[in-house]
């Protein structure tokens, strides 16, 4: 009993392979998209690399842009197949490619399931290379003298500005490293003395963050240091004051972004598999019904096609018995040569 | 003397029509790329808009949406003329059209013109509108707390950020105002009061600048306050450091910015216009010599067409004549009836 049978005349055949050559269509520039998603997926990772540890994997985008590339090939190849099954000489060319054809657009519609499936997952892996890079970032942000590091204050200023975050889980990170390079320090005064006294490492910490932490929606002008002292400044209260500085730390920021836009990739990765399938059943149908004309010497007489020749049950059943007689071959075989081995 | 006669045998003419009528969708495609630039400039003026004193620099955008319109309808027309072209027998239906059609097609190209020389023109009068927007919002940045004005500080702040610039002319405007509400100096502290009173205002002056004016490719951490006091910082000294804060004044970074992008525009504009002129220099030699075929039985015969029936002067004069003996006139009738 095959699978969802459609009786098809004529103009049904012909009708349904133009369809199909428009959907093969659609499905290529649905196939540039994902390639051209995951090239800008690639470059936006790419802008920020210096806030992520240097062992941050790329292959979620490297495999958008692969499968993309794929989907144009197959969908074109699809679209050629459509539009030459009209013609029975040159269908009878593709004819024997056919069934691979078909058994590979479901490997590939399964390749694109999982893409969609890590896009939506690679959140997790994105949280620790951003709380690792972010954490590295904040302690080079002094070293604008250093070669390979003194560009490292301009962006993470300027990331902090258009991200409107401050620091890596909060503002009190920079509260814990020293961001002000001893150059700008003059040793010979009392209170850089202390400071620097106060703790183990003889670093000069403070209270204090950069202006790129200011939040410009702030009714007052933006209070940088002495953060946490109230008498320092007259009508402060820094329990209260929201909207002095940033509250949300950079790690957060960065993550919500890159997690939308993986979530939207993934919800259009999603949909363009969906389409894949839908073409692949519909060229199924072509090929079956091109296939079993009632009279194969007329080409214009009805045929049927189906999804499936037998039932979904009994065609999983078929495969795992030729599976299972291909693995007894193989036993079998190697069997014969182990007894001929131990005749001799 | 007909100005720039040619010869149009059945084939040249044939061309011509097929000839405009691909040129008449390209310059449809082209007023509608006019319309969007011109919505397009509108909305980057709209952004802007508080820190603008007057709204005199819209007539550039306005004109180009305007014009852009305008064009659809002129060169939608051109093609539905050229169709009807080639058969003889439909062209005549558009005579009485055409006289109105000129009048309303060159007035529009005229405009297209007129826009583009606008946008090079109006630099002065965005300067000094801008000048005053950005006087007016430093001087409110603290009003925070004033109905009308309380988002002052933010737009000033996300500015300066923006375009990189500080201040009106340069960063020195800050010293000029006082940028800090009363709400939050105390008055009776010494040096609140010292300041105060140094003043004929009674405003509290120093030489600080807001955080937005600093710079982040500088390798230290920014300076904001006692900006000419080289001893209050380590290692300071502020006539020759530049990377501190943005040196150049919020007026010159928005008039480059504008000027770059209307620039641009008028470029675009300008090859538009000269499309819009060939279509429409095409569409009169194709009416002339269609006019020139009206009652005859061959229509493959050859043709000749002209841009103007008469040389330039007298075509000038044939219009103005009636307008002087209508003010003449008048001018008559009142000393009638004045003496």
């Amino acid at each position: 009993m095959a699978l969802m049978v459609v009786k098809f005349d004529l103009k049904k055949r012909v009708k349904l392979a133009q369809f199909l050559w428009l959907m093969y269509w659609f499905s290529v520039m649905a196939g540039v998209l994902v390639f051209s998603m995951g090239l800008f997926f690639k470059i936006e990772l790419r802008k920020r690399s210096e806030m992520m540890d240097n062992n941050e994997s790329h292959f979620v985008p490297n495999l958008l842009i692969a499968v993309g590339l794929l989907a144009c090939g197959i969908n074109a190849l699809g679209g050629k197949i459509c539009y030459d099954s009209l013609d029975p000489i040159k269908f009878s060319r593709w004819k024997p490619m056919l069934k691979p054809f078909l058994v590979s657009c479901v490997a590939f519609n399964c390749l694109l399931v999982l893409t969609a499936l890590l896009c939506f997952l690679m959140r997790i892996p994105l949280q620790f290379t951003l709380a690792e890079g972010l954490k590295n970032a904040l302690r080079f942000y002094k070293d604008t003298d250093t070669p390979g590091r003194c560009y490292m204050k301009r962006t993470l200023d300027q990331m902090q500005i258009e991200f409107r975050c401050c620091g890596n889980n909060n503002f009190r990170d920079w509260f814990e490293i020293q961001w002000v390079s001893n150059r700008y320090l003059d040793f010979s005064a009392k209170e850089v003395k202390d400071r620097i006294g106060s703790n183990v490492d003889g670093k000069y910490l403070m209270d204090a963050v950069p202006f790129s932490c200011c939040n410009p929606g702030s009714p007052r002008p933006c209070i940088q240091y002495q953060v946490t002292n109230n008498t320092a400044h007259y009508s402060y209260d820094h329990h209260t004051e929201d909207l002095n500085i940033w509250k949300r730390g950079c790690r957060d920021a960065l993550i919500s972004y890159y997690g939308g836009m993986m979530n939207t990739i993934g919800a259009l990765v999603l949909l363009v598999a969906i389409l894949e399938v839908i073409v692949m059943i519909g060229l199924q149908y072509v090929n079956t019904s091109q296939c079993n004309l009632a009279n194969p010497e007329d080409p214009e007489s009805e045929s049927e096609g189906w999804i499936l020749e037998k039932t979904v049950k009994e065609t999983f059943t078929d495969i795992m018995d030729k599976m299972k007689a291909m693995s007894k071959g193989n036993a079998v075989e190697e069997g014969g040569v182990d007894g001929v081995a131990t005749v001799s | 003397m007909v100005l720039m006669k040619m010869k149009f045998p059945f084939e040249k003419r044939v061309k011509l029509a097929q000839g405009l009528w691909l040129l008449s969708w390209m310059a449809t495609l082209a007023g509608a790329f006019t319309f969007t630039l011109g919505c397009f400039l509108k909305t980057e003026l709209r952004r802007r808009a508080e820190v603008m004193d007057n709204t005199e620099i819209h007539a550039v955008p306005n004109t180009l949406m305007i014009v852009g319109l305008a064009s659809l309808g002129i060169n939608y027309f051109a093609g539905r003329m050229c169709q009807d072209a080639l058969d003889a027998g439909r062209f005549p239906r558009w005579k009485t059209f055409m006289q109105p059609y000129w009048g309303v097609s060159l007035l529009f190209t005229l405009l297209m013109l007129m826009a583009v020389i606008m946008s090079y023109a109006m630099k002065g009068n965005l300067e000094s509108s801008l000048k005053i927007g950005l006087k007016n919002g430093i001087r409110f940045y603290k009003d925070t707390d004033t109905p009308g004005r309380c988002f002052q500080k933010q737009n000033i702040d996300r500015l300066q950020m923006e375009f990189r610039c500080c201040g009106n002319t340069d960063f020195k405007d800050w010293f000029e105002v006082q940028w800090i509400s009363n709400r939050y100096l105390d008055f009776s502290s010494k040096e609140v009061k010292d300041r105060v009173k140094s003043n004929v205002d009674g405003r509290y002056l120093f030489d600080g600048v807001p955080f937005s004016c600093c710079n982040p490719s500088s390798p230290r951490p920014c300076i904001q306050d006692r900006l000419t006091n080289n001893s209050a910082h380590y290692s300071y000294e502020h006539q020759t450091e530049e990377l501190n804060i943005y040196i150049r004044g919020c007026r010159e970074a928005l008039v480059n910015y504008y000027m770059g992008l209307m620039n641009t525009i008028g470029a675009g504009v300008l090859s538009v216009f000269l499309l819009q002129s060939s279509v429409l220099v095409s569409l009169r030699y194709l009416q002339t010599t269609m006019e020139a075929l009206a009652g005859q039985e061959n229509t493959e015969i050859e043709t000749e067409g002209y841009l103007l029936e008469k040389g330039v002067k007298e075509t000038i004069m044939e219009y103005v004549t009636p307008v002087l003996v209508f003010l003449q006139l008048n001018q008559v009738g009142s000393e009638d009836t004045e003496a």
